[in-house]
């Protein structure tokens, strides 16, 4: 035969989103593509019985924060990375909020170059809306796009003027470039620390009342139906901005969703006595609002999980509530917390893998999500039933920021393959 | 019953930690220290050889002296830290700064600070006691118990009693540790201001909101008005403090509404003529300078039982 590498995956269960496959069988990769099996195993091939286990497309995970460059103390593309590969991602969407913030093709091109150097999953750089991230004037699309830029967005520093944002969707469209929202304004939330409600009242917490990203969500939808263009929108968290999703949907407005393994497992009650690992913006919010995404998950108003990962050292989050950053750690939790979802009887394992890999890839318009001959042989390898308990010696990330640190978690990745390349292995 | 009963609280962090009996406790203990402050020689040496360390993040002048005063006559050491001259303006953080205290073996820690929970921080890193002088928007627990003193100094008891707070709610721990302490004592409480100053689910925290100032007095025993943070006017919260006293000061002419006999009452310090008019804080019912008063009193008390010194009465 050929010198080229043969790896197979026997007897697992194979899930495929995109053609609609749910049955029993192989997977065959040679080099970084996914092949036909053949009718009997190759002389040298790396087997792996996968029997009771899932095999789905790689997970990709479009809401990251890798901190790479500026903030390494944090995280880095390579830490990062491989905590992505330990959750069962192949592929991730870096945030722009770094330092220097990613506003043009040198910032990008350096994410690109040091995670294709390093990274154990692939990393896809996501531009900054506007230059520095300022909320002044539009950032160079273009360039960005031309160094490997998939999307632009303003998480972390919301884009306040209407006329900007308006302007942002129109020019990513004339690149090709997904817009994501951050919905949140900030005069609205100003300071807050958590949800505005019964909580914040007993805990004397400055409220971000839910009003703050609903407000936003209806002016994203606006200006989406004014410009004609697509908007994405990021870790939606209230009952109100899914009721505005739904209907903008029904009216076939090009808008697309994406929830947190937090806002659809916690509510604002996971904050207990000041706990600053359930401190994230926007903020965990009410059991209704928990139910609403649950639904939207359900019913296809959200079209993706995404984690919204943000790791922050001990300096960041050892401190007074009000004054401890925003944001937790996702990667290495999100598997078991969706798969959640799926045992709660609220979706089935297709759609939790449409959530998790096909829809995210299709939205960003990058390689995989399927696991059809002649893909990027980007595979995840699910261990449904392995639990484990979440303590922060396992943690691949370097920020231990969790609130679902201690918990038993049900539902593993054991065998992550990027490309072809086994980037993450417990089989 | 009574017997049995024995304060159990290392730290003082809220009125929410306190039982019924705790807050009676609390108080008889004050009334028993009260004379104290009314002696020639000032001092009994019930505390000597404990250290207390007053650690004041916040600018406050009452409640800090408050304290010091407290601990001096019962022959404590005590010390005192400001946001100014502590290492917080070195960049050191709130944890550091506790465990470095810590290091030198205090015996109890008051502390005021600008966020709500620090208090409770500081327990999960230290061993010394805390009390906490006020944090943040949440809780101010010594200020809510020397106003039940003050109170039941005058009418006997709290429980059935009507009390109306009136003013900026939102951003007032006085307010959220009065709600709660007034309820469980069994007092009815209503408080009103304008929506601004007013915060959601209030109703869980005991209190009826009212849309009105007249409403809210209406037959009250105890009408309490609380400070207007100027402070806070960066969030346009009203439109000039001239209006607020218009609508929401307490007059003579409002008061017409509560009891002939009922206590005014102001945790200090007061923007005469903003929430209340100088004749009402000074003319009669007014009790705004025995809650000071009290407060000395009901701050040995605290100091008295978180130390342990359970089972004997100043002499």
């Amino acid at each position: 035969m050929t010198n080229s590498k043969i790896t197979v995956l026997q007897n697992g269960r194979i899930i495929d989103p995109v053609s609609g496959v749910d049955t029993i069988g192989d997977i065959w990769i040679e080099d970084e593509l996914i092949i036909t099996p053949g009718e009997t195993l190759p002389e040298t091939c790396q087997l792996f019985d996968v029997q009771g286990k899932w095999i789905v497309p790689g997970l990709i995970d479009m809401h990251v924060h890798l901190r790479e460059p500026g903030e390494e103390y944090k995280e880095t593309i390579d830490s990062g990375t491989r905590a992505a590969a330990a959750g069962g991602f192949t592929a991730i969407a870096s945030m722009p909020n770094t330092t220097p913030v990613n506003d043009c093709a040198s910032v990008t091109e350096f994410i690109q170059k040091t995670a294709s150097n390093k990274g154990f999953t692939r990393v896809y750089p996501v531009g900054a809306i506007s230059k520095g991230s300022q909320g002044l004037e539009l950032a160079e699309y273009g360039e960005m796009k031309a160094s490997g830029a998939v999307a632009v967005t303003d998480d972390g520093l919301p884009v306040a003027d209407s006329q900007l944002m308006r302007r942002a969707m129109e020019y990513a469209g004339s690149h090709d470039l997904l817009l994501i929202s951050h919905p949140e304004e900030i005069a609205l939330s100003q300071n807050g620390a958590m949800n505005e409600g019964v909580i914040s009242t007993r805990l004397g917490l400055r409220g971000i009342p839910s009003a703050a990203e609903s407000v936003m969500v209806y002016r994203e939808i606006a200006l989406a139906e004014l410009t004609g263009q697509q908007v994405h929108i990021a870790h939606v968290s209230t009952a109100a901005s899914m009721n505005l999703i739904r209907d903008a949907k029904a009216r076939g407005v090009k808008v697309s969703a994406e929830a947190t393994p937090h806002h659809f497992t916690l509510t604002e009650e996971a904050i207990g006595d000041y706990n600053t690992n359930a401190k994230m913006n926007p903020p965990l919010r009410t059991e209704k609002d928990r139910q609403a995404i649950r639904k939207g998950l359900e019913d296809g108003t959200l079209d993706v999980i995404a984690t919204d990962h943000a790791p922050h050292s001990v300096l960041e989050k050892e401190l007074e509530f009000d004054q401890a950053a925003n944001g937790i750690i996702g990667l290495e939790t999100s598997l078991p917390l969706s798969l959640g979802l799926v045992r709660d009887g609220l979706i089935d394992i297709m759609r939790m893998v449409e959530l998790m890999s096909s829809a995210p890839a299709r939205i960003l318009k990058v390689a995989g999500g399927t696991l059809a001959v002649g893909s990027v042989a980007d595979v995840t390898v699910v261990d449904p039933d392995k639990e484990f308990i979440f303590t922060k010696e396992i943690i691949r990330s370097r920020g231990k920021n969790s609130p679902f640190l201690d918990w038993k978690l049900q539902g593993k990745a054991v065998l992550t393959i990027m490309g072809g390349q086994i980037t993450h292995s417990e089989i | 019953m009574k017997e049995t009963y024995r304060f159990q609280h290392k730290h003082i962090l809220g009125i929410e930690q306190l039982s019924v009996a705790d807050i009676l406790h609390i108080l008889d203990t004050a009334i028993s220290f009260k004379e104290i402050s009314n002696r020639s020689i000032k001092k009994v040496p019930t505390l000597k050889g404990k250290t207390i360390i007053n650690f004041f993040f916040e600018p406050s002048t009452r409640t800090r002296l408050s304290f010091e005063i407290a601990a001096k006559r019962m022959s404590a050491d005590t010390f005192g830290i400001t946001a100014a001259t502590s290492s917080a303006k070195k960049g050191e953080t709130l944890i550091d700064t506790a465990c470095n205290l810590q290091a030198m073996n205090p015996d109890l820690i008051i502390i005021r600070h600008g966020s709500s929970g620090a208090p409770g921080l500081l327990t999960r890193h230290i061993d010394a006691s805390i009390i906490n002088a006020g944090d943040g928007t949440h809780q101010h627990p010594s200020q809510a118990l020397l106003d039940m003193m003050t109170i039941r100094e005058h009418k006997g008891s709290i429980d059935g009693l009507k009390i109306a707070l009136i003013g900026d709610i939102a951003h007032s721990r006085v307010a959220h540790s009065n709600i709660l302490g007034f309820t469980k004592m069994g007092a009815d409480v209503k408080v009103a201001g304008p929506a601004t100053f007013m915060i959601p689910h209030l109703d869980l925290l005991g209190a009826r909101v009212c849309s009105t100032v007249e409403e809210a007095i209406a037959d009250a025993d105890v009408v309490m008005a609380l400070r207007i943070q100027k402070e806070r006017q960066n969030d346009p919260l009203i439109p000039s403090l001239r209006e607020y006293a218009r609508f929401y000061g307490i007059n003579r002419s409002r008061l017409k509404h509560a009891k002939p006999d009922a206590l005014i009452m102001h945790p200090g310090p007061i923007n005469r003529g903003v929430e209340m008019d100088p004749d009402v804080a000074d003319g009669k019912g007014s009790v705004i300078l025995e809650q000071v008063t009290n407060g000395v009193a009901v701050r040995m008390a605290l100091l008295y039982l978180v130390l342990g010194q359970e089972g004997g009465r100043a002499e």
